[in-house]
């Protein structure tokens, strides 16, 4: 066996030195689920939706280093029940109506709710109170949608350079912040071209005035799973 | 071909639009041949004002009201499948929405301040049943043994759902019939 290779699911998957198992695993086209993730910045590894089983002990492949001659498990029926679980609780703990989502059809908790085979959020609901703010001319922010996987915090920090979002609380009572002195989206520097305010996973940060642009029914998960939409954009 | 006996269905509305029940219609002149398979018991088609013993239940609509609780709990002590149809069965659904409004605000800005109203009053009669301040889907009351989500579910998930059931089989539906909107 090579030295710079990892098995997952019984496949041989080769890493490069400093790729997180996730890494890896996209650039072979292996598909392990997650939300809070996004190649595109710093992993985070809050919303657990990647753990594997590394060599017998979970870990999120989103962090975890890839490391020569390690046995993954990823796309086990067990490990899928667990993220079904994972996507249930993000939906009683927020208020997810897709029904009347603009982001209904592009939205990944969605997706990975169809991806697992979600048929029902299984907990009791918490039908927290949380706010919306319209203040913004372009963008729209809608608390009662989000699941603080901290991509808008990241994209505008790391991308924008504006730090326009922050995260605070602690347990349930985490929650994202706007960074102005009125707490309104409105008087931030937020500009509607910003990374912020399209990397959004769920319809939490929604651009104004772009409502049905694309009808329900062509958009990007009705058609094809959140597997292979990630799976072909990662190629 | 022997007769066989006819599973009994019944169905209701409970905090729902009625919406899945017209997709339901929507299978069209598949309903015949349903029929071939099933009888009904309490649905809005057969006017029947109380659930006896079933095979399905389907039920549509969250939890609003008293009445709504009594329905479901009659639903789910005769039937011995009971299936919840629909966004507001499955997790509230649009009249979830005003959870966190508060229910005394929420009826003056419906029959006091709302467009065009002039000398609004409040519904008291003893006969209505007494509103719930938060709306819930059937799962946090009753045991549900099966769940079809979508606003409504297209007729096309109504029809594989249902004869699924009937064939004795795991309700599973295709990846584009599983819609939670």
């Amino acid at each position: 066996m090579s030295d710079n290779t990892i098995n997952i699911d019984g496949q041989t998957v080769p890493f490069l030195p400093g790729q997180t198992i996730m890494e890896a695993a996209m650039a072979a086209e292996v598909y392990i689920p997650h939300l809070c993730h996004n190649p595109e910045f710093t992993p985070h590894g809050s919303c657990k939706l990647c753990t594997v089983s590394v060599n017998g002990r979970s870990a999120a492949a989103c962090t975890m280093p890839a490391a020569a001659g390690q046995q993954i498990l990823n796309n086990t029926e067990e490990l899928n029940a667990n993220r079904r679980a994972l996507v249930q609780m993000l939906f009683v703990e927020g208020n997810h109506f897709c029904p009347f989502c603009e982001k209904s059809g592009n939205c990944q908790l969605q997706a990975l709710g169809y991806y697992l085979g979600m048929m029902d959020p299984h907990y009791n609901h918490f039908y927290p109170a949380r706010a919306v703010d319209g203040s913004h001319p372009d963008v729209l922010l809608d608390l009662n949608r989000c699941i603080m996987c901290e991509l808008c915090v990241r994209a505008s920090r790391d991308v924008d350079g504006k730090n326009v979002f922050g995260l605070t609380g602690r347990g349930i009572h985490t929650h994202i912040t706007v960074n102005s002195p009125s707490g309104r989206l409105g008087d931030t520097n937020l500009a509607v071209s910003d990374k912020a305010a399209e990397v959004c996973p769920v319809g939490a940060i929604i651009k104004k005035r772009h409502g049905f642009a694309v009808p329900i029914g062509e958009r990007l998960y009705d058609h094809k799973t959140i597997r292979e939409v990630q799976t072909e954009a990662h190629k | 071909m022997s007769e066989q006996k006819k599973i009994r269905v019944a169905t209701c509305s409970l905090a729902g639009c009625f919406g899945c029940h017209m997709s339901f219609l929507d299978i069209d002149e598949r309903l015949l041949q349903l029929l071939e398979h099933i009888e009904f018991d309490r649905t809005p088609l057969t006017d029947i004002k109380h659930c006896g013993p079933c095979d399905v239940g389907i039920i549509e609509g969250g939890v609003c009201n008293s009445e709504n609780v009594h329905v479901l709990k009659e639903f789910r002590k005769n039937c011995k499948v009971l299936v919840a149809i629909g966004a507001c069965a499955v997790n509230g659904g649009i009249p979830a929405v005003r959870n966190n409004i508060d229910l005394w605000e929420c009826f003056q800005e419906v029959y006091h301040y709302g467009i065009g109203l002039k000398n609004g009053q409040i519904p008291n009669d003893p006969e209505l049943p007494l509103p719930f301040d938060q709306v819930h889907p059937i799962y946090e009351v009753v045991k549900v043994d099966y769940f079809l989500p979508g606003c409504p579910p297209p007729a096309d998930a109504i029809w594989k759902f249902l004869t699924d059931l009937l064939a004795g089989k795991t309700p599973k539906l295709e990846y584009e019939t599983l819609h939670y909107d």
